[in-house]
């Protein structure tokens, strides 16, 4: 048992974990944000998308000890204070979740994708999102979801410049 | 009783009162509801124009104008939890912005219905009675507006949740009138009326389903995310052979490691719906547990565990004709349409594996199971992912003892059941566990526990017969059915159904059923049977109209012939004509019809179940190296009046994409008795980069509205492999397509 400290959501956080505990389960069992799912549990289906210094990664496989000191950002986190992510909203707006189980990962891996790409293409989306399984099939609402959100920041940025 | 202060009127308003005298709903026969005339018991001194109340079981109107619809149907993405309440808003004349749903926080068939949800059933069964509930609650708000307003209840009409007077500008809002309304007479149910379609505000529109806000922020309320105060984590590993007797384990060890609270070894009592034998090991992290399970050793007695192998299965299948042990349907004579030489006449084996239900969400339950001290009675406190309370209610009583009011039930949201979370196993793992350690317990299946003892969609095989006449129409149709048979007796998703199509169509049309002994448990996964039977029937009917020369959407439309309904004593049957809508509309909207480049082709099928007509057209391509791509799928569909459009969509859309994950790349084989497929590394799934476009068209009949949970799935496969076939030139009779070669 260790005591690691690290960023979670902007707040500095301590937890006693053994050193290989995944992060997932650091999150979930000990600190309690239970928003970022367990899946598979071999990094195959993406529920566990969490970013770490604001890259997706996987959390049921990053043993603990891996980010000690750094920048975690669960599904949690994404909103700023009460204002939704433009995905979130978007996710909203388009309806995309059905059972929703898979969403906090498919979101993580979206908002990770929009910071590097503004204005991602359909096979841009389908690149940075296939290892996101949603098992009710919401894909074609997620790819769409993705895009309305591309547009609104973009839309949002405009009206800001001009302003 | 109506709140007298304000402390009264906080506990109306949380909840925490019975508002059981309000309403009295009894069952009927058939899972039918009626509204018992019973008034409630109000007395005019205590009326107030300000204030909250409860008009029914369902709507409560809050002081602050919100309008809480009780949803008493589990949710599992199916969507119930937002169709319902729009029902009961619709007749209601609320606006949908006031509207909270939440979830009933007791199970009480008594009260709220049938509180279980499958079959695409829910909103069939509950359409009426959402209704009654609106429409009794609009009718009390009117009957106090017209005391209040001293104006005739004929003048006065119900919409964006106030009582208007339509010759002024008069109006009151719900939340006025709510106290008042709440003393007004029941109306007779026999008296309702129902708003026409055409002054739908609500139903038909598109509402993004009411959790989303929590599910995109991570609050959504999994059954897998329960907390309680000293909640321990539990798992729970049985024999890989399902029905391995434990015979030791090195229980010492275990309890030894870090993070493990406790070790038990647990016998069952050898029902696999129930309690399995097995180890159980709580714990102060899920993590914990799970790496705990890879110090256990276990030995099992497995002399009466299963055996069984997929491979026997496939070599006993292989080896039988065309004609069954048990012919189960028969309809005139399909010997003589076989042998007249006249006559084109083919025959074809299809082949379907075991599947997993592969929920998202493992299996997960948490118990607190509080025995009674001093004279008091036991308690069980429960946070259940399922679709049916009040089948827990069954098993809490008849294996625990425990009457309804010993039982906490909160049913969570689920992520993902398809049919899967309708056992009690997991459940009573979660009790022994708490039983055990004295505390709440969340037990947690591993993937691979989820998969390993799982309630398959069972595999199979089918050989089909049919001949064409001379002239190109149907001469006769015959299957058979090669299932599976557990303890002797065939599976209930195996067999020969006559309501389905094409037998209930055909004049002289056969089926028979051969079983094979398979002890590997098998249950009801998103539409069950149907998903089987929709892809042998609706290839082989393209394989005949191509021995006879046809087009295959003539033949379709000339197989249902005339205007009908195939079973006139319920009109959930299939209806011929509303086939021959969908099958009209898919092929037009989809371009049937149309020059395909090389490599390309079209292919359709329809599947009628669920009291769902669908048809589906799928545009595929096929390259060199054996990459399918399915480009677009059409679908057309009618369950009578969209509820929510939003939603239908998006399970028309899933259903397609399951549909096709499934046929892609899934496939559970077993040998030994062993699963051998336990994660996603050995079960494929469709991924974003592989989901078509799904353009969806729903025919909007007069009739009731029934569910989508299920029926938007099984013309899937047949679509897809029809494509294929016109693609290539090659026959798809087998599922999954990466084990026929093929890429996706």
């Amino acid at each position: 048992m260790t005591r690691f400290t690290f960023n979670v959501n902007g707040a500095d956080t301590q937890v006693d974990a053994p050193d290989e505990m995944p992060l997932l389960w650091v999150l979930r069992d000990l600190i309690g944000l239970t928003g970022s799912k367990y899946g598979c549990g071999i990094g195959q289906c993406g529920a566990c998308t969490v970013h770490l210094n604001g890259e997706p990664i996987r959390s049921c496989l990053l043993p603990v000890s891996q980010v000690a000191g750094q920048t975690i950002t669960t599904i949690e986190g994404l909103a700023q204070g009460s204002e939704l992510h433009a995905l979130q909203q978007a996710w909203i707006d388009k309806d995309v979740a059905q059972c929703g189980y898979c969403q906090s990962g498919q979101l993580m891996s979206a908002a990770a994708l929009l910071r590097r790409n503004a204005k991602p293409s359909d096979a841009d989306i389908d690149a940075a999102m296939v290892g996101n399984y949603c098992r009710c099939g919401t894909y074609i609402r997620i790819r769409e979801a993705i895009h309305a959100a591309a547009l609104s920041v973009d839309a949002t940025a405009k009206t800001g410049a001009q302003s | 009783m109506t709140p007298k202060n304000k402390t009264e009127l906080a506990s109306a308003i949380s909840g925490q009162t019975s508002r059981r005298d309000f309403l009295k709903v009894t069952g009927l026969v058939g899972g039918g509801l009626a509204l018992a005339a019973a008034a409630p018991g109000w007395t005019q001194d205590t009326r107030k124009l300000v204030g909250g109340g409860d008009l029914n079981a369902y709507v409560q109107i809050r002081p602050d104008g919100r309008i809480v619809i009780y949803s008493g149907s589990p949710e599992m993405g199916q969507g119930i939890k937002t169709s319902l309440p729009m029902i009961v808003a619709e007749e209601m004349g609320a606006d949908w912005d006031d509207v909270i749903v939440e979830q009933t926080t007791e199970v009480d068939t008594d009260r709220y219905g049938r509180q279980s949800t499958g079959g695409s059933y829910t909103v069939f069964l509950n359409w009426q009675m959402m209704r009654e509930m609106g429409a009794t609650a609009r009718e009390m708000l009117i009957s106090a507006a017209a005391i209040v307003m001293e104006l005739p209840r004929e003048e006065l009409r119900a919409q964006d949740s106030r009582v208007r007077h339509l010759l002024s500008d008069r109006s009151r809002s719900f939340a006025e009138l709510a106290s008042l309304a709440q003393e007004q007479p029941m109306p007779n149910k026999a008296d309702l009326q129902f708003r026409d379609r055409e002054d739908y505000r609500i139903l038909g529109t598109s509402k993004s389903q009411v959790d989303s806000l929590q599910i995109v922020t991570g609050q959504g309320d999994f059954g897998i995310d329960t907390r309680v105060p000293n909640m321990l984590y539990g798992s729970y590993t049985k024999c890989s052979a399902v029905g391995g007797k434990l015979v030791d384990a090195n229980i010492a060890e275990l309890k030894a490691l870090p993070g493990i609270v406790d070790a038990y070894k647990v016998p069952g009592n050898g029902d696999v719906r129930e309690l399995l034998d097995g180890v159980g090991i709580v714990g102060t992290s899920t993590w914990a547990v799970f790496e705990a399970r890879k110090v256990l050793k276990a030995t099992w007695d497995e002399r009466n565990a299963n055996k069984d192998s997929w491979a026997g299965f496939a070599e006993f299948a292989s080896q039988q004709g065309d004609i069954g042990a048990e012919v189960l349907y028969e309809q005139g004579d399909v010997d003589g349409a076989l042998e007249d030489p006249n006559n084109t006449v083919i025959s074809s084996f299809y082949e379907y594996p075991y599947l997993s239900h592969l929920c998202l969400e493992p299996m997960n339950c948490t118990a607190h199971y509080r025995p009674g001290k001093n004279g008091a009675m036991d308690h069980l406190e429960v946070w259940l992912p399922t679709q049916s309370g009040p089948r827990f209610q069954t098993l809490a009583k008849q294996r625990y003892g425990l009457e309804k009011d010993q039982l906490t039930i909160h049913v969570k949201r689920m992520g993902g059941s398809f049919g899967r979370r309708t056992s009690g196993e997991y459940i009573c793992e979660a009790i022994e566990l708490s039983k055990l350690s004295g505390q709440p317990v969340k037990l947690t299946w591993s993937r691979e526990d989820s998969m390993r003892h799982d309630y398959f969609r069972e595999g199979g095989f089918c050989r089909l017969r049919g001949a064409m006449t001379k002239d190109g129409k149907l001469a006769a149709w015959e299957e058979h059915t090669i299932g599976t048979a557990v303890d002797g007796k065939p599976s209930r998703w195996t067999g020969v159904h006559p309501s389905t199509f094409p037998i209930a169509t055909s004049a002289h049309a056969r089926g028979s059923l051969t079983t094979y002994p398979m002890d590997t448990p098998s249950g009801p996964w998103r539409a069950p049977f149907s998903n089987t039977h929709a892809f042998v029937s609706q290839c082989f009917i393209n394989e005949l109209a191509e021995a006879g020369g046809r087009d295959h959407v003539e033949l379709l439309i000339e197989m249902m012939g005339e205007p009908r309904w195939l079973e006139p004593k319920t009109f959930r049957a299939m209806n011929t004509e509303r086939a021959i809508g969908v099958i009209k509309l898919a092929a037009e909207k989809g371009g049937w019809g149309r020059a395909m480049p090389a490599g390309r082709g079209l292919g359709i099928a329809f599947y009628f179940c669920h009291a769902a007509h669908v048809a589906e057209l799928a545009e595929v391509s096929v390259d060199d190296q054996g990459k399918v791509t399915v480009h677009k799928v059409t679908a057309a569909v009618d369950v009578g009046p969209i509820i929510n459009r939003s939603g239908a969509l998006n399970q028309v859309q899933g259903s397609i994409i399951d549909g096709y994950s499934a046929m892609a790349g899934q496939k559970i084989t077993m040998e030994g008795g062993r699963i051998q497929q336990t994660n996603l590394d050995r079960y494929p799934v469709l991924r974003i980069d592989a989901a078509p476009e799904v353009d969806v068209h729903f025919i909007e009949s007069d009739y009731d509205p029934t569910g989508l949970g299920e029926p938007g799935l099984p013309p899937l496969a047949a679509a897809v492999a029809n494509a294929m076939y016109a693609a290539t030139g090659k026959r798809v009779r087998s599922m999954p397509l990466l084990d026929a070669g093929y890429r996706v």
